[in-house]
């Protein structure tokens, strides 16, 4: 069953995002890092869209993307049906009051001189959402209670809050102006193995109660399989699998998908007994000179020599599960 | 097995503005002949502070090894002058560590040359020409090609993964009986770390050394260790043999860690148990057991008696709770 066209949120189109390389006296450009080399991915309304890869593989670049952070090198990003590649910063702003971003790092993604109401309350100044003193304290108030804070908090400054708590108040501000889109970039990678749970779990209960539609970033894969609907696999600024969270695990088609999920351990000693390992050789190459072809052909242990030359398109194998590989 | 390393009520405290922190609050265990045991807790816990305490890689002040006996060959380490000859040949030699960031561990104005044979003629004596050519024996042990050439370069001109293979080779240079590796992945990649691991399971393996892994992530022991000890605010809270721990854990801190990580395998509907509130601040310590406040199977006993001992539960499987908690879960 192909999604109809108005049930997507977000349709990225092979998108580019090139970083420009500078040297020398006059910075001249001498190379390209090609930090997202043509995705094509769609996120539902509603859904969960887990993108995962390891670093540098453009995860966090395509999020940014999405968000309008960065004007895309080539290809299309369409929100709602509206083409927003290109808008200049006046039209995207109000935009921005439908995507919300939680970040990494909730030491430095929160101003430290801020107390945390005008933190949370920033967004609504800004858009203009709250029209009077008495609308902006309630809304904050508000908010403080739907990512589970005491509202009597407000005056308090960053650093007298926990990690997890936070994290909470980045929830808050993504989620002042009503967003229907959260990016949430490795929002829980920066906490404890014990408060991970409690956000995880937050953000769970928060999309069932508003009804949000999340891309959620992330390099772990147990956690972005837990949380996702879909799960996108990224290997040096391509996506090379997109599938259900369920047959992400039970079938996984391309070969650098079967080794990201061996090489995450599972908390069961008798279930690691069994598992095979499959070990990558080398590393992952530079972006700045990523191989011909598939990018994954030097490390791949099923490449052929057809794989250095073609650059294998991502193609649906049936049951919502798209891979970009020639060989399976 | 022999043992090869016992710590008997090690204490380790910190003295900050704030008061007196209880880093390491009296723990014991020890580390089998060729052996790889696994050191889990969250950040704070004290697992970190143990390691460095076997060292006295402590710096005092802040810090203070109040307690405690650390017996290695037949010697308590803790009696030996920190900075004197004895110690001086143990550490890195006879028990050599692997820290988390190795960009920080490694010199970046030394050749990685330099870092390698600095080891080696320090402890072994060589002389500049054998030890160059070990140190070159030794990248290649470790898997990173074309060593010749590379042994001359600087650390930044490797990658984190890469620098991180240079530190398993620094730190195996000298036959070392006990490798700590203090969380030694937690800066890489899932690919990498996978790498990084076997390669020191093989390399612990080939040197018929002990490997202690020190790490926050539940998966990473269950994949390597053959014994766990898990920690929280400076104690240690269950021992046992890998599979007891994960199979039945006793204490309820082992089982909401458990219930709170998603896994790979598991059905796509569970929901996640997130264990309530904080760890606890350790200047502030309560009398009583430290997990007391975010406890879900706590009874009457636990708020009126001291923080429980170590007590057996089953074949080498040791936990510090006064509740039953098979019969509750």
């Amino acid at each position: 069953m192909k999604p109809s066209q108005d049930n997507i949120m977000v349709d990225v189109i092979d998108l580019k995002m090139y970083f420009a390389v500078s040297r020398g006296v006059l910075q001249r450009k001498v190379a390209d890092v090609k930090a997202v080399d043509g995705v094509n991915f769609k996120i539902k309304k509603g859904e969960t869209l887990g993108l995962v890869g390891e670093s540098g593989c453009g995860k966090t670049t395509t999020g940014r993307c999405i968000l309008r952070l960065y004007e895309p090198t080539a290809g299309q990003i369409l929100f709602n049906g509206q083409d927003i590649t290109h808008l200049p910063e006046r039209k995207i702003r109000p935009l921005r009051c439908e995507m919300g971003a939680i970040f990494q790092d909730p030491f430095s993604s929160l101003n430290p001189r801020q107390s945390a109401g005008s933190i949370v309350g920033e967004p609504l100044k800004i858009h203009q959402i709250a029209h009077n003193k008495q609308e902006y304290e309630d809304r904050v108030a508000e908010l403080f209670h739907v990512v589970e804070l005491d509202p009597s908090m407000t005056d308090r400054v960053p650093h007298e809050f926990s990690g997890g708590q936070r994290q909470r108040i980045a929830i808050a501000r993504a989620l002042a102006c009503n967003p229907s889109l959260v990016i949430c970039d490795e929002p829980i990678s920066a906490l404890d193995v014990s408060i991970q749970a409690q956000i995880i779990n937050l953000l769970e209960g928060l999309q069932e109660k508003l009804g949000l539609t999340y891309l959620f970033i992330a390099h772990d894969l147990s956690v972005v399989r837990h949380i996702s609907d879909r799960v996108a696999v990224m290997y040096l600024g391509r996506v090379v699998e997109i599938t259900t969270s369920q047959e992400l695990y039970q079938n996984p088609l391309h070969p650098y998908t079967k080794a990201l999920l061996s090489a995450v351990p599972i908390a069961d000693p008798v279930v690691e007994e069994k598992r095979e390992r499959i070990i990558l050789k080398g590393e992952v190459p530079s972006p700045l000179f990523p191989p011909r072809g598939c990018h994954f052909h030097p490390r791949c242990q099923i490449a052929i020599a057809d794989c250095s030359q073609i650059v294998p398109p991502l193609r649906e194998v049936g049951g919502n599960h798209e891979v970009a590989c020639i060989r399976v | 097995m022999a043992v090869i390393l016992t710590v008997e009520n090690l204490k380790t405290q910190f003295r900050i503005e704030g008061g007196l922190v209880k880093a390491v609050d009296g723990i014991s265990f020890h580390i089998n002949e060729r052996e790889i045991i696994g050191l889990v807790g969250e950040s704070g816990c004290g697992k970190s502070v143990s390691m460095l305490s076997i060292m006295q890689l402590i710096s005092t002040p802040p810090g203070e090894i109040v307690d405690g006996k650390v017996i290695f060959d037949g010697k308590d380490l803790l009696k030996l002058e920190a900075k004197g000859a004895e110690m001086r040949s143990i550490r890195g030699s006879k028990i050599a560590m692997i820290f988390q960031e190795p960009m920080t561990s490694l010199n970046p104005t030394l050749t990685i040359c330099r870092q390698l044979t600095e080891m080696l003629e320090l402890h072994l004596g060589m002389d500049s020409q054998a030890s160059r050519k070990r140190g070159i024996e030794l990248l290649k042990l470790v898997g990173i090609s074309d060593a010749e050439t590379r042994v001359d370069d600087y650390p930044h001109q490797f990658s984190g993964g890469m620098r991180q293979r240079v530190m398993i080779a620094t730190a195996l240079s000298c036959n070392p009986r006990i490798l700590i590796a203090d969380e030694p992945t937690t800066a890489t990649d899932v690919t990498t770390q996978a790498q990084l691991l076997e390669l020191m399971k093989d390399m612990v393996t080939r040197f018929n050394a002990s490997l202690v892994i020190v790490t926050h992530n539940l998966g990473v022991v269950a994949r390597y260790a053959q014994r766990i000890y898990v920690m929280y605010a400076g104690r240690i809270v269950e021992s046992g043999n890998s599979k007891d721990i994960f199979g039945a854990p006793r204490h309820p801190y082992t089982i909401g860690l458990l219930k709170c990580v998603p896994r790979l395998d598991e059905a796509l509907d569970r929901k996640l148990v997130p264990i309530p509130g904080m760890p606890p601040n350790l200047i502030r310590m309560p009398p009583n057991c430290a997990f007391l406040p975010r406890c879900q199977y706590h009874i009457e006993r636990c708020m009126q008696e001291p923080w429980p001992e170590l007590r057996e539960v089953g074949n080498q499987h040791y936990v510090s709770c006064y509740i039953n908690t098979q019969e509750k879960q």
